[in-house]
């Protein structure tokens, strides 16, 4: 009896004893917050958060790689606790989500008939699978049986759908899936991801310059969830708004439809759920990362300064905007006139952006009140250059300093800050662009009598966008094509009195595939004006570059743009990065916001520490994938593409009220319906599309 | 010489752990659906087996036997076995990070195999001598490890294929692992 008592409390002790030792000289340090965390979670060892045990878990936790709802079992109150806990740290995990790229499903072709096993990975080994799509979903939902959450089913058209309230981003459909479509990642790869060679993508996301996801937007606005489909823009676009009006939409020239019949007016329906948004009074929630706490300087608060904030901010750092002009927008607001863009709209825009907690300085230049050493000094991380290309090119011919004589940017941009600008009775515009356009379009609302537009091209050959130059049309412009101007003639009082012009005719094509215009000897014309406004081009004003400065050290290009990579938009210079048309030249709006944020992933990744590199299966720009683009589409009906309501022009010309008008809603589901759902092969014939079920009704 | 090789063969083949004493059952079933786990499992398996083993035996002749309280055994063993895990436990984490975080969570998983406190048992019942019951306790470990490798490669090819909704998964795995059982009878005529 003494004995069994004895070897129980003898046997107990010296476990307690070696065990009590062994903790002692096997003592590992480990980070106390992992003890904390792991209290918090389970305890169950379930391993449904894909990590080994629930002290893999905290452990993962802690060091930032899984966040901190990754146990399955454990309520809000604990997973807030362990927010608390591993919160404030630099590094925190943001929310991983699964996400589906292909949309093939039931639509997609098969190449042979399959009847193995009814696995993706039994079908995926042999050729890569049945479909004809060499990147699509194969549809037997491996992923589906890996997700321990429900979160995942294979909805009825075939493809796996995602639950985002059940996902928790575990990552075991990623694993599972022997093709790349199911990925698993956090927002910012989703903001940041850059069009790739075996992406699922449509040719108009391949087309469009900021690569906006346009057939998942389409198709949210199709089953009316508007809000998706602003989220969706806003994935690639903080400026929807102002892209909607102006953007010339490059998508819709290689929109699969037009191939039979019109384009889907895609860029119409982009302005309709903008405005619905923004007439609706409320805005949509934008997720931002947690701080990380990098601050950069952007220089320029045009279209791409604002792009770049708003992508940095999204993905935690802060950025500040420096800006000369009086008020942000930079062209949006002083180059584009009111009645394409109303300053109401713009400013509702840029304040969304604001909202963020990008901060702002106005009517401060640079090389004048601040220059990049005092950047550096104040701590910034990085500096953006956004600052556009604001100096119009000079005609250099004779008189053109004369009295009367504008260039065109200068002028708008006066126009813009309700500037009072002397104009005159009769006016000629010289050049192609959209900027002349803009300038004549805004003489005919200043009330002139006459607004020549001169060329010294045919119409053919234009630069601006058609709409614009069919609009210029019926407000009356007329326009002078095969022009050269020669020189301007003056009257007593120093005044434009004329413009002398050279009658060309187009010879051989030169660099850019144009006719290159000749003069005709002895041909000049002159045309009866009092104000002349040049408009053929601008470069950037890089005048703050001075001597001995580290600015000195940046490589330009001969047109005065700065040399960057264009992949990450980075210059010599690591910490300086340039987008928009200081790095362009003068391009349009969506190109400065697709470049804007490639110098955002970049600048995001020198701010990480990380190496800035671009992405190496990148579809680089004007390069298609060959399988997408198609030479005949089966199964299209022709249908009415929606137009554009406008102001009558006699209405119109009488003022600067906004010419092009929303959509309606009727008008703008039937627009969606038209859209095929492209992907690289697939397609929906428009038989199917009654079919498709609208989720929620029209509100 | 003769006598232990058989008494190896038929501690891995014919009186397998898993397949013929029916212990470790758990395990068996949990572990084996990836063999990058079943392989993980058997790692851990045999080296705590073998340490189990020799440490029961020597408390068990040394202080159990010797003070006539053969009685305490069992809870003896079950405070052995858990110590020993937790201490093995801590000593990789500290000496061989590599093998404790090759391991991971079935480490800890094995304080409750009765497997491990089978052997240790049956070790005793046989009354075996140091040398013979520290051999048995690693051929007994390879059984199982064997058993729960190949089982995992089965289910692994059993998953692919088409499985009648009620019999899937685990249901299919129980009644695979009848079939690998029947397989290993055949092994009795080896010795």
């Amino acid at each position: 009896m003494l004995s069994s008592i004895l070897f129980t409390l003898g046997l107990g002790g010296a476990c307690g004893a070696v065990l009590s030792v062994a903790s002692k000289v096997f003592y590992v340090y480990e980070d106390p917050r992992i003890a904390e965390v792991e209290n918090l979670t389970a305890g169950a060892n379930c391993g449904g958060c894909g990590y080994p045990g629930c002290s893999g878990a905290a452990e993962a936790v802690v060091a930032g790689k899984a966040p901190p709802s990754v146990c399955i079992l454990v309520g809000p109150e604990n997973v807030a606790a362990i927010a608390e806990i591993v919160g404030g740290e630099a590094g925190t995990a943001e929310a991983l989500k699964s996400y589906n790229e292909c949309l093939g499903g039931l639509r997609a072709t098969d190449r042979f008939f399959y009847q193995g096993a009814q696995k993706c990975n039994a079908v995926a080994s042999l050729y890569g699978g049945k479909r004809d799509c060499t990147i699509g979903c194969l549809g037997y939902g491996d992923c589906v049986r890996s997700c321990k959450f429900d979160a995942l089913v294979i909805g009825e058209e075939g493809y796996p759908v995602v639950d985002y309230e059940k996902c928790v981003g575990c990552g075991a459909c990623q694993v599972v899936c022997p093709k790349t479509i199911i990925e698993v990642s956090p927002m910012s790869a989703r903001l940041m991801h850059l069009n790739r060679e075996d992406d699922a993508l449509a040719p108009c996301q391949q087309t469009c310059p900021a690569e906006i996801d346009i057939p998942r937007y389409v198709d949210h606005i199709r089953r009316g969830e508007y809000e998706e489909a602003v989220n969706t823009i806003r994935e690639r676009n903080p400026l929807l708004l102002t892209c909607g009006r102006v953007c010339p939409h490059p998508c819709e020239e290689m929109c699969r439809r037009a191939i039979e019949d019109d384009p889907v007016s895609i860029n119409q329906l982009k302005r309709f759920v903008a405005d619905l948004e923004m007439n609706s009074g409320k805005r949509y929630p934008i997720a931002c990362n947690p701080d990380t706490g990098k601050t950069i300087a952007i220089i320029g608060g045009g279209p791409a300064g604002l792009t770049a904030a708003y992508f940095l901010r999204r993905l935690g750092h802060h950025p500040t905007i420096f800006e000369v002009q009086p008020e942000l927008g930079g062209m949006l607001r002083y180059g584009i006139p009111e009645y394409r863009l109303p300053k109401k709209t713009l400013d509702w825009e840029i304040q969304g952006i604001l909202n963020l907690g990008v901060e702002h300085h106005v009517n401060v230049e640079m090389g004048r009140d601040f220059d990049l050493a005092s950047l550096v000094g104040a701590g910034f991380d990085a500096v953006f250059f956004g600052v556009g290309a604001w100096n119009d090119y000079n005609l250099n011919i004779p008189g053109e300093d004369l009295k009367g004589c504008f260039t065109g940017i200068n002028f708008l941009a006066r126009v813009g800050r309700n500037e009072k600008v002397e104009i005159g009775k009769r006016a000629a515009v010289v050049g192609g662009g959209n900027t002349a356009i803009d300038c004549v379009r805004t003489l005919v609302r200043m009330g002139l009598e006459k607004v020549y537009l001169v060329y010294r091209r045919t119409r053919k050959e234009m630069p601006a966008n058609e709409v614009e130059i069919v609009a210029a049309e019926h407000e009356g412009i007329e326009f002078v094509f095969l022009a050269a101007p020669n020189r301007v003639l003056e009257d007593e009082n120093g005044q434009v009195a004329g413009l002398e012009y050279l009658k060309m005719e187009l010879g051989e094509p030169d660099a850019s595939g144009r006719r290159r215009p000749v003069p005709v000897e002895g041909s000049e014309t002159v045309l009866d004006v009092d104000m002349i406004i040049s408009a053929i081009g601008q470069n950037p004003n890089l005048s703050f570059i001075r001597e001995g400065t580290r600015l000195e050290d940046l490589e330009l290009t001969r047109w005065s743009t700065f040399e960057v990579n264009p992949e990450t938009c980075q210059t010599n210079v690591p910490y300086i990065f340039a987008a928009g048309d200081n790095q362009t030249g003068p391009a349009t709006v969506v190109e400065a916001i697709g470049g804007a944020r490639r110098a955002a992933r970049a600048m995001d990744q020198f701010l990480r520490g990380k190496p800035v590199v671009g992405e190496p299966r990148a579809l680089l720009a004007e390069k298609k994938i060959d399988e997408s683009l198609f030479e005949r589409v089966p199964g299209i009906k022709k249908t009415r593409r929606v137009e554009m309501p406008e102001l009558p022009v006699k209405e119109r010309i009488a003022c600067f009220d906004e010419v092009d008008l929303v959509i309606n809603e009727d008008n703008a589901l039937h627009e969606s319906r038209r859209c095929l759902n492209c992907c690289r092969l697939c397609y929906d014939p428009d038989l199917s599309i009654p079919e498709i079920k609208t989720s929620k009704t029209a509100a | 010489m003769g006598d232990l090789t058989v008494l190896i063969i038929s501690s891995i083949f014919i009186n397998n752990i898993i397949l013929a004493q029916y212990l470790g059952a758990c395990p068996f079933v949990g572990t084996s659906k990836k063999m990058e786990t079943a392989i993980g499992m058997a790692g851990a398996v045999v080296f705590v087996l073998t340490l189990a083993g020799t440490i029961t035996w020597v408390i068990n002749t040394y202080f159990l036997v010797a003070l006539e309280i053969e009685f305490l055994r069992t809870i003896a063993f079950i405070m052995i076995i858990a110590s020993l895990v937790q201490f093995v436990e801590m000593f990789l984490k500290k000496s061989i990070p590599a093998l404790y975080a090759g391991l991971g969570i079935f480490l800890p998983l094995i304080t409750t195999n009765c497997a491990v406190m089978g052997v240790a048992l049956l070790n005793v019942q046989d009354e075996l001598t140091f040398l013979t019951a520290i051999i048995r306790s690693v051929a007994f470990a390879i059984g199982f490890g064997l058993a729960l490798i190949l089982f995992a490669g089965v289910r692994e090819r059993v998953n692919l294929g088409r499985t009648p909704g009620p019999l899937k998964d685990t249901s299919i795995g129980l009644v695979t692992a009848g079939m690998l059982a029947m397989a290993f009878i055949g092994f009795q005529g080896m010795v």
